[in-house]
């Protein structure tokens, strides 16, 4: 489950949405993973202001990650144009890059901060099927 | 605005215009339909430049190419003298260039020798090149268009190629080449052309919540979109089920589909989950956060060859039940219960999520079934949010599919008062055939259908092919 992901998961609990507490959902006993992957600029571009970016903090700081930057940088910040070169990929790009999209959960689990129910995740994919008591 | 010919493929007829237009879409560019016709594989388009040309078309799935239009007529005496007339001040840039010159003939064929004739008739442009049948820097085609079985073709046009179209990929990612696919894997071209239609490309974010083993995921990061899916059944996702191909052995999974055409960088992963139930979150109350999905698409179960499920127990659990499912649900072998579900309410609840999920101006595309004995308006599921922006139709013999697609409307468009109507009472049956109309016809083999040709018969009138259309 790559962390990029995570900032659009939310409890699958229907009475859970609507509070704030159940997003983002907590990792607990989390095994991470790096799958290398090429940069995609373009992608990280369109991707930024829909992130929620406090929230993606607040996981990076669980999982004991290096700090984001306090506030969400903007799409120029993702690159770095010389005099009279191409532009290339700035370190925030790069730094973005590895925590979205190169970074996940291989084995560990999910729990929501307002009914507590945990989300097992085994061999990167999650399962957020509900039990019966709880549909 | 010049005019290009795209040369299109004749089959799937009723996608090829709304391909078109989503290619020119996702592209940024400008198209205005001249002439187009379902029984024929030439359509008259205007597009700024031979460059937009090109680039559109480099990822069409229904067409062959595209030509800068010379001329066009219905005899060769008005096809040459409309070439005269569009084209003469662009045949001397052309002089002196390798060029090759070819015929196609569609429904219809010609002799070598009178091949030759035409191809000489069109000496007035004066091109003193040396012809190249490889490797040409200009290459010009004549097309014919033949009615069925006729002697003589009825439209008559000239091309300079521009450009090629993607539907190599087609091949590439064809289904009996795929590692890992299953029962219900959706043929290569036809994902390839739903991926085209709901704009995927480069940058976007695409998700498909009935995945399965992953086609049209694979499809859009083939346009360069970043994909995820889910699926109810996470051995799919796994792939620890073996393989549909006889003589497979070993693990196959759909990160390994992904590897197999080296798009591992735009999969992003998949997680089990069901949509009724999702985990994705939606619109935010009083947050500025919208949606940040550019595109789902998806061919949800019709409920034959795959169940029509949600999470759920299919009576209500007692006091007990709970008990017993609140504490076995931590083993690793206890099942979450599934219930069989309406194939509308699904629809409904497809909608309502992407309504909620999908970025302004971001597209729905997905499959739905109709038994073609219908007589009745098909119903279209609707939302106030979302738009058609097409209906293709996929004919089969006693039944036929279509492609839904839909945009989210900026929620300055949106209705509020609709937006409260929305709000439905499903079907509350408990069997599979109560609840799908569709499975229901399916399974005694569209008797109405057979009903109303019998009776049709009997008074001598005629029946239409397909009364969908």
């Amino acid at each position: 489950m790559k962390l990029l992901t995570l900032n659009f998961l939310t409890c699958a609990i229907k009475s859970c949405k609507s509070s704030p507490a159940s997003f983002p959902l907590h990792p607990r006993d989390a095994t991470l993973e790096i799958i290398e992957s090429d940069l995609n600029l373009a992608f990280l571009r369109n991707i930024l202001p829909r992130l929620m970016w406090s929230e993606l903090c607040t996981i990076t700081r669980e999982l004991g990650l290096p700090a984001l930057p306090e506030t969400v940088p903007t799409g120029e910040d993702m690159v770095e144009k010389k005099e009279g070169e191409e532009e290339v990929a700035s370190q925030t790009a790069k730094d973005l890059h590895r925590v979205l999209l190169e970074t996940g959960i291989r084995e560990g689990g999910l729990v929501c901060g307002n009914c507590g129910h945990e989300y097992k995740v085994l061999e990167g994919v999650g399962n957020f099927l509900l039990p019966g008591h709880l549909v | 605005m010049p005019e290009y010919l795209v040369r299109l493929v004749q089959v799937h007829e009723s996608f090829r215009k709304a391909e078109l237009q989503a290619l020119a879409d996702v592209a940024g560019i400008k198209i205005d339909f001249i002439s187009y016709d379902e029984d024929s594989p030439f359509c008259v388009v205007g597009l700024p430049s031979d460059n937009a040309a090109r680039t559109m078309i480099s990822r069409g799935i229904l067409s062959h190419g595209i030509y800068e239009l010379w001329g066009e007529g219905s005899t060769y005496d008005n096809l040459h003298a409309s070439v005269r007339k569009r084209s003469s001040e662009k045949w001397s840039l052309y002089h002196e260039i390798p060029f090759r010159f070819t015929l196609d003939s569609f429904r219809g064929s010609r002799k070598p020798a009178d091949q030759r004739g035409i191809v000489d008739s069109f000496s007035y442009l004066g091109f003193m090149g040396p012809i190249r049948m490889k490797e040409a820097e200009v290459s010009f085609k004549v097309f014919e268009d033949y009615d069925n079985k006729a002697s003589e073709p009825k439209h008559l046009y000239l091309g300079r190629f521009i450009g090629e179209s993607g539907r190599q990929a087609k091949t590439t990612y064809d289904l009996k080449k795929r590692h890992y696919i299953s029962t219900t894997s959706m043929d290569a071209e036809l994902a390839l052309l739903t991926a085209n239609i709901a704009l995927a490309a480069t940058g976007k974010l695409f998700y498909d919540p009935f995945m399965g083993t992953g086609g049209f995921p694979i499809a859009c990061a083939h346009f360069g979109a970043l994909v995820t899916g889910s699926d109810i059944d996470g051995r799919s996702i796994r792939g620890t089920g073996g393989s549909a191909r006889k003589g497979q052995t070993g693990k196959y999974d759909v990160a390994g589909n992904f590897k197999q055409y080296g798009t591992e960088s735009h999969y992003l992963g998949a997680f089990i989950s069901d949509l009724t139930n999702t985990p994705l979150r939606g619109l935010i109350l009083g947050s500025e956060h919208g949606g940040y999905l550019d595109g789902i698409i998806c061919d949800p179960p019709y409920g034959i060859r795959e169940g029509l499920k949600v999470l759920g127990p299919r009576e209500q659990l007692g006091e007990v039940e709970r008990a017993t499912h609140r504490d076995r649900y931590k083993e690793p072998t206890y099942i979450p219960p599934k219930r069989p579900y309406s194939f509308i309410a699904m629809l409904d609840d497809i909608l309502a999520f992407a309504a909620s999920t999908l970025v302004e101006n971001g597209r729905l595309s997905m499959w739905m079934p109709t038994a073609n004995d219908d007589d009745i308006e098909l119903i279209i599921p609707t939302h106030p949010c979302l738009e058609i922006a097409s209906v293709c139709v996929q004919p089969f013999n006693k039944w036929s599919r279509r492609l839904l697609t839909y945009r989210r409307l900026p929620d300055s468009e949106v209705s509020q008062e609709a937006l409260l109507l929305a709000k439905k009472e499903y079907d509350k049956g408990v069997k599979a055939d109560d609840l799908n109309a569709f499975r229901r016809k399916y399974f005694e083999g569209f008797k109405e259908y057979q009903r109303l040709q019998e009776a049709a018969r009997a008074t001598n009138d005629i029946v239409p092919e397909d009364t969908n259309t």
